[in-house]
């Protein structure tokens, strides 16, 4: 494959680090000028990973090495489709949720606001690391990045709930990436070699169980920042974080760090023809089938939004493995653009939340009967993204649905195509009676003491993000061709596997 | 003709340390920029020395020009380079550090305590470049006698504390020089390099088999290796808290120093490692040393107190990295001598600044300190991470050659042990940090901000932490330079 060499993978990566400098600098008297710098970093970093694309569409691949480590490994960024299609994703929506920040930070009148836009830069750093990451090694640097900067923003609200939120998270992070390191160190022994190469490097380079092994700690490491069930408890508890952090950070950038690692080893580490030597495939695509299931189920039960909304994460992210693990190309195809599909419908949802505790401080889904019609065209977008995840066409969710149906038939394992179905369904079960109730259940009686739309700066994101959904829906490609890059990257892995 | 850096990076120090309490005498105020000069000096020689190491090799320095093995020789290769780099830079940067918390704590002693700091210093530094064991036995003690004269002077308690470290000091230096002698009794020299020639033939002797061992246990008290680490936790938490950001980072990473000349040099690989079990044993002493500092660190709430029993799993890190014994575990070793003495220095520098200004040492009480110090916590903060081994941090780098060192040996277990042990180290250090950071909400639920304002530490102690904090921020990611410049070529071949 060409390589082509360029700086801008490392700009688009530290653009942000550097906005992180000038925020905890500028501080909390000119919070205007700020907050400019969020505004700024993120449109660059937008524009820089979109000068990416004529050169990804191309096939090509943008490297970057900044220094050797030691033989075999140096902190290089090599932008393939896949980490394209990531980083575009978190790109995209952290100009979105910036503005939606500062209408939230500023409606609730929080307090230790430069913290909380320092860590949120400082993320982004991380997210895009992962993203643009060549090696995983450099993978791993940026990985905990992202863990760190993250920390500060659950326990953004300091009372004791949120505390406890902050050190759960922490800890199964923290034990992750112990994992990780561990199985990132027995790679190195085993093949010299940490470069990620579309159909994987480990086969032939180790005795099968060895090998086995080494995929279970992978798995465990990188599946606890994916909240694969049963490490998934830290994600609920985390949603006591403020509601943008919930919204980019534990729809998009965090936990979708998580699942495209998890990708990153299943695919590109191991590649499909190990895995299916192994049999290890199936036994991953069963793990995902218990959580998507279980977690459809929990999100049943729950009466916080948010909580609630945190299970139908899980389930999702669970689906996106499942199309990984299958293995053929629709699925494989239907997954990574699930994360983007996803990541869209996702943020929609969130920031309805967030709009709605903003406007009225209620948490919980029994309390919401009849908002709909105080705030319509914010439950409007939370129904349009609602259906999308359910997989009601023609909103986004129904094209990934529909490829990880055609890739579990590929794989000729109809029951998989079962489970998914079947998450659809709870899906529905869980979303519609919060659509059915707020638009068209008595109003309680504070609906009627004046509350309307929350401030532009969170409507006009959420609203933006809904359309986009509907729009990635009817053309998959229309916006920054996310189909065609994510056909691209499957094509890529199972061509070379 | 030999360049006569080797000689100076000790003798100016030296000399100086003679002076200061005659210039002191007269004025005070001139110890100061003395022994910043004297210091300085040090470190330059030592950069320049190990741009000679890189360009030409070795360096052998006759002392008096007496040829070796009759005459004292200083021998300078890349580790020794390194360790002295390291040594001058680190106490330089003390140095730079102490002038104002010197003044609060022993404002009566000032003269005295930079006489000994001088000493001390050159101690540590003879100790790294001479290539004689006896010579080093005399440099050891010089370290180590500055060092009990300076933890005495510290607060109550600390008389008592320095009386157990001298006994247990002694008795280290005790087994030191009797295994010295057994050495020159069965081989009639004390070169080092003249010694790594005789001693295979005597492999089988258990004169020698006795000399190791007294090696292993006397060095093992001065590097606090667990079990011997009895003094150090009283010791460094009552010292002044100069002397304790002076001695933390170096004495006993000099104290691992000498331990890897001694089990690479003196005795060859072969014997350490294949003759008798050495390095094995070494390897578990680290590994249950990495396991009982943590987990003694974690019952500590004073700040001071628990740094010295992280102090303790640092060295077994290193005598983990040495008793693995190949390529890839001494270069995480080695590199951790680097990076701990950075984040020591810089956790004790914290300390330091924290006591000057607020004078508060329980990690409980320190609620909205990041108010007052934004930048003395934000390096406590990043030493931290580094401690427990978040990259980009220099913390991670020695850790990941430790673990692929353990894979490597296949011993599992170890790399189990370095994981573990980070998760602990997350554990202590987020305690604190949540308490700098998290603001406990009051009955009312407002935080009461207005009144707290910054009031951060002197820009004398602020100045050496930031240095520090850059170092460690950016060592991690130049490490593969470093290792490739230095490191590589202090690896014993044959690992």
């Amino acid at each position: 494959m060409e390589v082509a060499s360029s700086i801008r993978p490392m700009l688009a990566v530290s653009v942000s680090a550097l906005a992180a400098l000038l925020i905890l600098f500028t501080g909390e008297r000119r919070r205007n000028l700020r907050e400019l710098w969020t505004i700024l970093a993120s449109v660059t970093k937008f524009s820089l990973v979109a000068s990416m694309m004529p050169t990804v569409l191309a096939g090509k691949i943008i490297e970057c090495t900044i220094i050797d480590f030691s033989p075999g490994i140096a902190l290089q960024f090599r932008v393939d489709a896949f980490g394209f299609f990531f980083g575009t994703l978190a790109s995209v929506l952290w100009i979105a949720t910036s503005i939606y920040s500062i209408g939230y930070m500023r409606g609730l009148n929080e307090h230790a606001q430069t913290r909380y836009f320092f860590c949120f830069a400082l993320a982004l750093t991380g997210a895009l690391g992962v993203a643009f990451a060549g090696n995983v090694l450099t993978l791993f640097i940026f990985y905990e990045i992202l863990t760190i900067a993250t920390f500060p923003l659950v326990a953004h609200r300091e009372t004791p709930e949120a505390v406890r939120g902050g050190r759960k998270y922490l800890a199964y992070l923290l034990t992750g990436a112990a994992l990780v390191f561990f199985s990132m160190g027995l790679t190195y022994t085993l093949t010299g070699s940490l470069d990620f190469a579309g159909g994987g490097f480990l086969r032939g380079r180790g005795s099968d169980n060895l090998l086995r092994l080494l995929f279970v700690t992978f798995l465990l490491g990188f599946g606890t920042k994916a909240a694969v069930m049963p490490i998934h408890e830290w994600l609920p508890t985390a949603m006591v974080a403020p509601t943008p952090v919930s919204a980019l950070l534990h729809a998009v950038a965090v936990v979708k760090a998580g699942v495209f690692c998890v990708l990153r080893v299943v695919l590109y580490v191991f590649g499909p023809q190990l895995l299916s030597d192994l049999n290890l495939w199936l036994v991953l695509a069963y793990f995902a089938s218990f959580t998507i299931i279980v977690s459809g189920m929990l999100a049943l039960a729950q009466d916080n939004l948010k909580r609630r909304l945190a299970f139908s994460t899980i389930n999702n992210l669970a689906i996106i493995i499942m199309g990984a693990a299958l293995l053929s190309p629709s699925a494989i195809i239907g997954g990574i653009f699930h994360i983007a599909g996803h990541g869209f419908m996702k943020i929609t949802l969130f920031f309805v939340a967030g709009a709605i505790y903003v406007k009225t401080h209620k948490e919980n889904v029994s309390e919401l009967d009849g908002i709909g019609r105080a705030m319509p065209i914010t439950m409007g977008s939370f129904a349009i993204a609602a259906m999308g995840i359910a997989g009601t066409p023609p909103v986004v969710g129904f094209i990934s649905k529909w490829y990880l149906c055609l890739g579990s038939l590929e794989a000729k394992e109809i029951v998989f195509m079962f489970v998914l179905l079947t998450s659809a369904l709870l899906d529905i079960a869980y979303f519609f009676p919060i659509i059915y109730n707020s638009f068209f259940s008595k109003p309680q009686g504070w609906i009627n003491s004046g509350v309307d739309e929350a401030s532009w700066l969170m409507v006009v994101p959420l609203t933006a993000c809904a359309v986009i959904s509907v729009i990635l829906g009817i053309a998959p490609d229309a916006f920054f061709r996310f189909f065609q890059v994510a056909t691209l990257a499957a094509r890529n892995i199972v061509g070379i596997g | 003709m030999t360049p006569p850096f080797p000689i100076l990076i000790i003798l100016v120090p030296l000399i100086t340390a003679f002076f200061i309490p005659i210039i002191g005498w007269w004025r005070r105020d001139l110890c100061y920029p003395l022994v910043i000069a004297a210091l300085s000096v040090s470190a330059l020689s030592s950069v320049f020395i190990l741009h000679l190491v890189g360009e030409g090799g070795t360096i052998h320095y006759y002392l008096g020009s007496w040829d070796p093995p009759w005459g004292i020789e200083y021998v300078i290769d890349h580790l020794n380079a390194f360790m002295a780099i390291i040594v001058s830079a680190i106490s330089l940067i003390v140095a730079l550090s102490s002038k104002r918390s010197v003044e609060r704590e022993l404002p009566q002693k000032v003269v005295y305590f930079y006489c000994l700091f001088l000493l001390q210093v050159t101690g540590l530094l003879g100790i790294v470049v001479t290539g004689d064991m006896f010579n080093l036995y005399v440099f050891l003690e010089i370290a180590s006698l500055a060092g009990y004269a300076l933890i005495a002077i510290g607060e109550d308690g600390a008389p008592f504390a320095s009386f157990n470290y001298m006994i247990y000091g002694t008795i280290g230096a005790c087994f030191y020089l009797l295994s010295v002698g057994y050495l020159y009794v069965v081989t009639g020299s004390l070169n080092m390099a003249d010694l790594s020639r005789i001693l295979p033939d005597l492999y089988h002797s258990k004169v020698v088999l006795m000399a190791f061992a007294f090696f292993i246990v006397g060095v093992g008290l001065k590097m606090a290796l667990f079990p011997l680490h009895v003094w150090l936790p009283d010791a460094y938490t009552y010292a002044p808290s100069a002397v304790s950001a002076l001695v933390a980072p170096l004495m006993t990473k000099v104290g691992a120093y000498v331990l890897i000349r001694i089990v690479f040099t003196v005795f060859k690989p072969s014997f350490s490692i294949e003759l008798i079990p050495g390095t094995a044993i070494l390897s578990w002493v680290g590994a249950i040393a990495i396991l009982f500092g943590c987990i003694l660190a974690l019952g500590q709430t004073d700040l001071k107190r628990m740094l010295a029993y992280v102090l303790i799993a640092e060295v077994g890190y290193i005598a983990l990295g040495v008793g693995l014994a190949n390529k890839a575990g001494l270069t995480g070793a080695i590199l951790h001598i680097l990076n701990d003495a950075l984040m020591m220095a810089c956790l004790f520098l914290v300390v330091g600044a924290i006591l000057y200004k607020v004078g508060l040492r329980n990690i409980h009480q320190f609620t909205y300190l990041h108010r007052k110090m934004p930048i003395t916590m934000a390096a406590f903060t990043i030493a931290a991470l580094s401690v427990i081994g978040i990259p980009p941090t220099c913390g991670f780098f020695s850790k990941w050659y430790l673990v692929l060192g353990a894979i490597d040996a296949n011993q599992w277990l170890f790399a189990v042990v370095l994981l573990v042990s980070s998760l602990l180290n997350a554990i202590l250090f987020f305690r604190v940090i949540e308490n700098v950071y998290f603001e406990p909400a009051n009955a009312h639920g407002d935080r009461g901000h207005e009144e707290i304002s910054i009031d951060e530490a002197p820009l004398s102690m602020l100045i050496p932490i930031l240095i520090v904090t850059a170092g460690i921020l950016s060592l991690g990611v130049l490490s593969g330079k470093i290792i490739s410049s230095v490191i590589q070529f202090a690896v014993p071949a044959g690992l």
